[in-house]
C-alpha cells in the first residue's frame, strides 16, 4: 500500500521539479519555429559565447586531469605531513560559494591586489579575460577529479605497482600499464563532471568577466543578459545550447556507468 | 594530453597579448540598460570615423555602480557612460577619470537627460497623474531599493524634492510623505529592470516609477501601459567621460573623444532622442516636441548641494532612508 504511493510521489516530484521547468525551456525556445531558433543561436554575441565557454572547458579540462592525479597520486600513496590537511583544502571549492571564489580572485589578482598589481607594470593583466575566467572555473572544477580518483586508487592498493617494481618496471612504465588502467574510468567521470561545470559556472565568472560583449560573456552571462534584455526568445534559445552542452555530458556519464559498473558513475 | 595543455596555454597568453591590435579598439563601459541604445550608436559613429584602419567598439554593461568598481579593478574601459553621477566620480576620486571631467563635455557632460516618471496599466483606471497619487490607499507602488539602484535613487529624491516644493519646505510634511510612499511600495527589487519585470510580467503594482525614457519605451512596444509624467520630476543626467588612465596608456584618447562628442551632434542626438531620452540639440528638440510632456525638473545641486551631499544625507547608513525604513 505505501509503495505505490512513494513511488508515485518520487514521479511526481522529479516531474514538477526537474522535467516541466527542463521541459519549458525547449519548447519556449522552440515556440515560434526552428528557424527563429537558429537565428538567436547563430547571432554573433551568442556564437562568440559559446565559442568562449567550450574553449574555456577545453583549457580547464587537462589542467584538471593533471592536477587531480597529482593530488591523487599524492594523497593515495605517500604519507607526508598536511596530507589530511590538503585533503580538506581540495574540498574548499565544493563549500565556498562561487561567488566569493570570485571576490577572493579580484582580491589577489585585480588591479589593487598583490600579484595584479605586481604585474601591472609588465602589462600583464589577469582579471577580466579570458585568463580571469580560466582561473575562477579552475577554482571551482578541481575538486572533481580528485574525488573520482581517490577511492578508486585508494581501493586498488600498492600491491599491483609494488609487484611491477619488482619485476623491473620503471616509474612511467607502472603508472601507464599498471595503475592507470585501474582509473581510466574514474579519470574520465571526474573530468566529465568538471567539464560540466566549468561551463555551467555562473557566479565566479561573472565576478571576474568585466561582461565585455562577444568578448568575456560566457554562456550562462549571456544569457542573463538576453533575458534582462527582454529577448526572451534569444535567451531561451541560449539556453538550449547550454542544456543540451550538459545533457550531453549525462549522456556520456550514463554511458560509462553501464560500460564500467566499478566507477562511481553509479546509475 | 601535455600537449594539449601547451596549446591551451598558448591560446591564453595569445588571446592576452590580442588585446592591442593594430586596429583600433575602444571599450565603452556603460550601465545597464543601454545596450540597445549603443547598439546604434556604435556603427552610426564607426561609419563617419576617418582614422586609420578598423575602428571596433566593444560594449560592456551592468549596473552602472558594479562597473565602476570594475574600472577600478582593472577592466580596460576607455570611456563610461554612465547613469549616475557618483559612479564617475568615484572614477575621478581614483585618479581614474580627469577631476573635471563635467567641464569637458558640453551641458555637465551629460549628452542627454531624462526623470523618474511613472508607467501605469492601460486606460490609467487609477488616474494617477502626479507624485500626490502615489500615497493614496488604493495605490500600490513599484520601484527599486534606492540602497541599491540607482534609478531608484532618483526616484526617492525627486518625491523628496516635489514634497519640499509641495509643502514649502516644511521637513516634518516630507517625512510624512514619503514614510507613507515607502509604505505604499509593494516590491524593492535590486535594479530597475528587476523592477519593471515585477510590473510586467508579474503584474503586481499599480505604478511603476522609473526613467522616463524606460516607461515611454516600454508602452511604446508592449501593449497594456501607459506613461504618465508628472508635472514636477527631477533631471536625471546621464555622464559621460573618458578613462583618462586606460585610454593613455592604450593611445586611444582622441578617439574615446570623438566617440563621446559624436553623442552632442545632430545625428547623435537623433539615435538617443528615438529611445526616449531629453536631449538638447536645438533642431532635435523641435523635431520632437510632441514626444515629451513639458515638466518642471528640479536639480540634485540645487536641491540637495551634491550627489556626495544627497548620498550622505539620505542613503548613508542612518540617513534619512533607513529612518524612514525603520518607522
Amino acid at each position: 500500500m505505501n509503495r505505490p504511493i512513494l513511488i508515485g510521489l518520487a514521479v511526481l516530484l522529479s516531474l514538477i521539479v526537474i522535467i516541466l521547468p527542463v521541459a519549458a525551456i525547449f519548447t519556449r525556445a522552440f515556440a515560434e519555429g526552428v528557424s527563429v531558433w537558429a537565428q538567436a543561436v547563430t547571432e554573433p554575441e551568442t556564437l562568440a559565447a559559446i565559442r568562449l565557454t567550450i574553449l574555456t572547458a577545453l583549457i580547464v579540462l587537462p589542467v584538471n586531469i593533471v592536477f587531480g592525479l597529482c593530488a591523487a597520486w599524492a594523497i593515495a600513496r605517500f604519507r607526508f605531513p598536511g596530507r589530511r590537511a590538503l585533503l580538506v583544502v581540495i574540498e574548499i571549492p565544493f563549500a565556498i560559494s562561487p561567488i566569493v571564489a570570485g571576490l577572493c580572485f579580484l582580491l589577489i589578482y585585480g588591479a589593487y591586489g598583490p600579484v595584479g598589481s605586481a604585474l601591472q607594470p609588465y602589462g600583464i593583466q589577469l582579471m577580466f579575460n579570458l585568463t580571469g575566467i580560466v582561473l575562477v572555473s579552475l577554482f571551482v572544477t578541481c575538486p572533481f577529479v580528485v574525488r573520482e580518483v581517490l577511492p578508486v586508487l585508494s581501493v586498488a592498493g600498492e600491491d599491483e605497482e609494488r609487484a611491477a617494481l619488482t619485476l623491473g618496471a620503471n616509474g612511467w612504465q607502472i603508472f601507464r600499464l599498471v595503475t592507470f588502467p585501474n582509473i581510466t574510468w574514474a579519470l574520465v567521470y571526474g573530468a566529465i563532471l568538471a567539464t560540466a561545470r566549468a561551463i555551467g559556472e555562473f557566479g565566479a565568472v561573472s565576478v571576474v568577466s568585466g561582461a565585455i560583449r562577444g568578448q568575456t560573456m560566457t554562456l550562462p552571462l549571456q544569457i542573463e543578459l538576453l533575458y534582462n534584455d527582454y529577448n526572451t526568445t534569444g535567451a531561451f534559445a541560449a539556453a538550449t545550447v547550454l542544456a543540451l552542452l550538459a545533457l550531453l555530458t549525462l549522456v556520456l556519464r550514463a554511458l560509462i556507468s553501464i560500460t564500467h559498473p566499478a566507477t562511481g558513475a553509479k546509475p | 594530453m601535455f600537449r594539449s595543455f601547451a596549446l591551451a596555454a598558448t591560446v591564453t597568453v595569445g588571446s592576452v597579448a590580442g588585446a592591442q591590435a593594430q586596429d583600433t579598439e575602444i571599450l565603452n563601459v556603460s550601465y545597464d540598460i543601454a545596450r540597445e541604445l549603443y547598439a546604434e550608436i556604435n556603427p552610426a559613429f564607426t561609419s563617419q570615423w576617418d582614422g586609420e584602419g578598423d575602428l571596433t567598439i566593444n560594449q560592456s554593461h551592468a549596473g552602472s555602480s558594479k562597473q565602476a568598481r570594475a574600472i577600478l579593478q582593472g577592466l580596460q574601459a576607455d570611456l563610461v557612460t554612465f547613469n549616475q553621477v557618483l559612479d564617475v566620480e568615484i572614477l575621478a576620486d581614483a585618479g581614474f577619470v580627469a577631476e573635471d571631467w563635467q567641464d569637458q563635455f558640453p551641458n555637465n557632460a551629460s549628452p542627454y537627460y531624462s526623470l523618474p516618471a511613472f508607467m501605469v496599466r492601460e486606460g490609467n483606471p487609477q488616474n494617477i497623474d502626479g507624485w500626490d497619487d502615489l500615497v493614496r490607499e488604493d495605490v500600490s507602488v513599484i520601484f527599486p531599493n534606492p540602497k541599491t539602484s540607482g534609478n531608484a535613487r532618483y526616484t526617492y529624491l525627486a518625491a523628496w524634492a516635489w514634497a519640499m516644493d509641495e509643502f514649502d519646505g516644511d521637513e516634518e510634511r516630507v517625512r510624512q510623505y514619503m514614510n507613507a510612499l515607502l509604505d505604499n511600495v509593494e516590491v524593492f527589487d535590486t535594479g530597475g529592470r528587476g523592477a519593471t519585470t515585477t510590473f510586467v510580467e508579474r503584474g503586481i503594482g499599480d505604478v511603476l516609477v522609473t526613467f522616463e525614457a524606460e516607461a515611454l519605451n516600454i508602452s511604446e512596444q508592449t501593449e497594456g501601459y501607459a506613461a504618465v509624467v508628472p508635472d514636477r520630476s527631477l533631471l536625471a543626467e546621464f555622464p559621460v567621460a573618458v578613462v583618462e588612465r586606460v585610454a593613455e596608456s592604450r593611445g586611444t584618447q582622441d578617439v574615446a573623444r570623438d566617440y563621446l562628442n559624436f553623442l552632442y551632434t545632430t545625428e547623435g542626438q537623433e539615435i538617443l532622442v528615438s529611445f526616449n531620452n531629453r536631449v538638447h540639440d536645438e533642431t532635435v528638440v523641435e523635431a520632437n516636441v510632441d514626444r515629451f510632456p513639458e515638466v518642471g525638473l528640479f536639480t540634485v545641486e540645487e536641491q540637495f548641494g551634491s550627489w556626495a551631499e544627497a548620498q550622505e544625507t539620505h542613503f548613508g547608513s542612518g540617513g534619512t532612508l533607513d529612518q524612514l525604513l525603520r518607522n
